[in-house]
């Protein structure tokens, strides 16, 4: 059964028991993000701090995927910079779209969603949050213009 | 007993001979979103490129004429199926634009009447005023809802609905939802989420008594069961041939003749037209007049070529088998702990489709385990979202059968259910 190469126990913990899962009540932008054909939603803020990181905050419902990754996100990019955030939401979208080698320091637990990219319907699950966080702080206008 | 031979009608499916994910035979329990094809329609097709392959209604020459003369045989054999004259039928890209064909009717009558511009004679019945009323229901596909939300917003007509009881049927309860204001009812005829086959003689009646349009969006009804418009009572009815064995790319509208020819055109261009100067067009009749451009003759073709299919084996009897199939289904997913059944669990006026959702699973995780056994269903919010919202769900998982399914393909679907959950521990 190739179904464990998706839904890995590491996947699965995260599905059962999110990370960081719960709003932020002060935040600079907030954004909702939703994946109409499967019902996936999810709500993410984010706020700059002090030393030019960003803190995120989230809740959504959907499928394990997009649940875990989700958590995953939070893990790896909360309190991250802009550029490293996007650095992190760039490396997922090459493991998952480019089938490029992932890189465990920064997408952490997130290569264990390296199954996702054999379903390409499942893809647009796992980019879901890391798409909201990038929408979100683009618009919190953390993104700097060189 | 089966209503019908499965083993031969499966024969007539290429597709169905080859394998899925695991080297599994494919169960296909998702014709609602698109039914699979014979090779009686596959060949239709082909022959018409093969051999008569022309733009119809055009050229001086022998394959325009056999072209012209193959899609207007297959009008009429479409339109005799549901018990309707050829030239009441009119062939759309898909039901969506036969539904909106409909709705622009209404919002170009009333530009155009506010413009003092000319009008077919009748058209009256399409010119909306401000406070004018749309009905609908709360269980309508998003394709007979956002049309009409839309025509709405244009106009400033008001969008009104019919809710739904706990048990997924229509509450007709509020009789003062029909009224001198109502200009359509547009409802579907089977829900593709719920399954629930709608009462629709009580909503002609009501319709009928406050002088309302009537529209039966019936992609899943046409499919499925005998539908004769002789009888029905309804003024419109827009379908797709793509779920009924027919090929992508081909849907109709059936409107009574009087009020097609009061409907100012949709879509305009060629072959729709009467006589073009540079100072304005006259239009042609219907159903001409709501085909602009080159049509889907290869398509027309192959529609008709299913609707023969269907015809030999019969209405009544697709509607039996697949009755045989919905009860066992309901039966199964009855029996097992934190399954919920989306829509009626009674077998009166219910067709095949059956959508659940498992307590503690989401749906597009059900249907990837259902899909490693081969499986295919549909997950999501089946381009309903307010029937999941008010039954309070993110989406759910839907079945549906037709002719080339078994009780052995119900089966396959209920042990898919049991290994989902216990893949996740549910």
């Amino acid at each position: 059964m190739k179904l464990e190469n998706m839904y890995q126990e590491i996947i699965l913990d995260h599905y059962k028991r999110p990370h960081g899962k719960g709003l932020n009540e002060e935040f600079q932008a907030e954004v909702h993000h939703v994946n109409p054909t499967c019902g996936d939603e999810i709500t993410l803020r984010v706020s700059g701090n002090e030393d030019g990181t960003i803190s995120v905050s989230y809740d959504n419902q959907g499928c394990s995927i997009s649940q875990a990754s989700a958590s995953i996100m939070f893990d790896q990019i909360n309190n991250l910079n802009f550029e490293h955030g996007e650095g992190a939401v760039e490396h997922l979208v090459a493991m998952l779209q480019r089938a490029e080698d992932p890189n465990e320091d920064v997408l952490g637990d997130g290569i264990a969603l390296v199954g996702v990219a054999q379903y390409p319907a499942r893809v647009k699950c796992a980019l879901l949050p890391w798409m909201a966080w990038k929408d979100a702080a683009i618009q919190a206008g953390m993104k700097k213009e060189k | 007993m089966s209503t019908l031979d499965v083993a031969a009608i499966r024969a007539d499916f290429p597709i169905l001979k080859r394998t899925v994910r695991n080297d599994r035979r494919l169960v296909y329990l998702d014709s609602g979103a698109t039914s699979q094809k014979p090779y009686q329609v596959l060949d239709a097709e082909r022959d018409f490129y093969e051999n008569h392959n022309a733009a119809v209604h055009r050229g001086a020459h022998l394959l325009a004429e056999e072209a012209t003369d193959a899609f207007e045989h297959a009008r009429a054999n479409i339109a005799s199926f549901i018990g309707a004259n050829a030239d009441d039928l009119v062939f759309t890209k898909n039901a969506t634009e036969a539904i909106n064909l409909v709705s622009y009717a209404f919002l170009n009558a009333t530009l155009k009447s506010a413009h003092k511009k000319a009008l077919p004679p009748g058209s009256e019945r399409f010119i909306l005023k401000v406070g004018d009323e749309i009905l609908v229901t709360e269980m309508e596909h998003h394709a007979n809802l956002v049309p009409w939300q839309e025509l709405c917003d244009k106009t400033g007509a008001v969008l009104r609905w019919i809710g739904l009881t706990d048990e997924g049927r229509l509450d007709l309860s509020d009789e003062t939802l029909f009224n001198e204001r109502t200009r359509i009812v547009a409802l579907t005829h089977q829900s593709n989420l719920l399954g629930t086959v709608n009462d629709i003689p009580a909503i002609v009646k009501s319709a009928r008594a406050v002088d309302a349009l009537i529209l039966l969006d019936s992609c899943q009804s046409v499919p499925h069961m005998s539908v004769d418009v002789s009888t029905l009572g309804v003024d419109f009815l827009t379908w797709s041939g793509h779920k009924m064995l027919g090929p992508l790319g081909i849907g109709c509208l059936w409107g009574r003749a009087d009020l097609l020819a009061a409907m100012p055109p949709f879509i305009t261009g060629g072959s729709m037209i009467e006589v073009v100067s540079m100072a304005g067009t006259t239009f042609a009749a219907p159903p001409k007049r709501f085909e602009a451009g080159v049509p889907m003759a290869a398509q027309a073709v192959g529609l008709s070529a299913a609707v023969d299919y269907l015809r030999v084996l019969g209405m009544d009897k697709v509607a039996a088998h697949e009755h045989e199939m919905t009860k066992a289904t309901i039966a199964g997913l009855q029996s097992i702990p934190g399954v919920r059944i989306i829509g009626p669990e009674d077998l009166v006026d219910r067709g095949s489709a059956v959508s659940f959702v498992i307590e503690g699973l989401h749906p597009h995780d059900v249907g990837q385990v259902l899909d490693e056994s081969g499986v295919a269903v549909r997950v999501g919010q089946h381009c309903a979202k307010p029937v999941c919202t008010r039954y309070g769900i993110a989406a759910a998982t839907r079945a549906t059968y037709y002719i080339y399914n078994d009780l052995d393909d119900v089966e396959a679907l209920i042990e898919g259910v049991h290994a989902a959950k216990k893949f996740f521990g549910v």
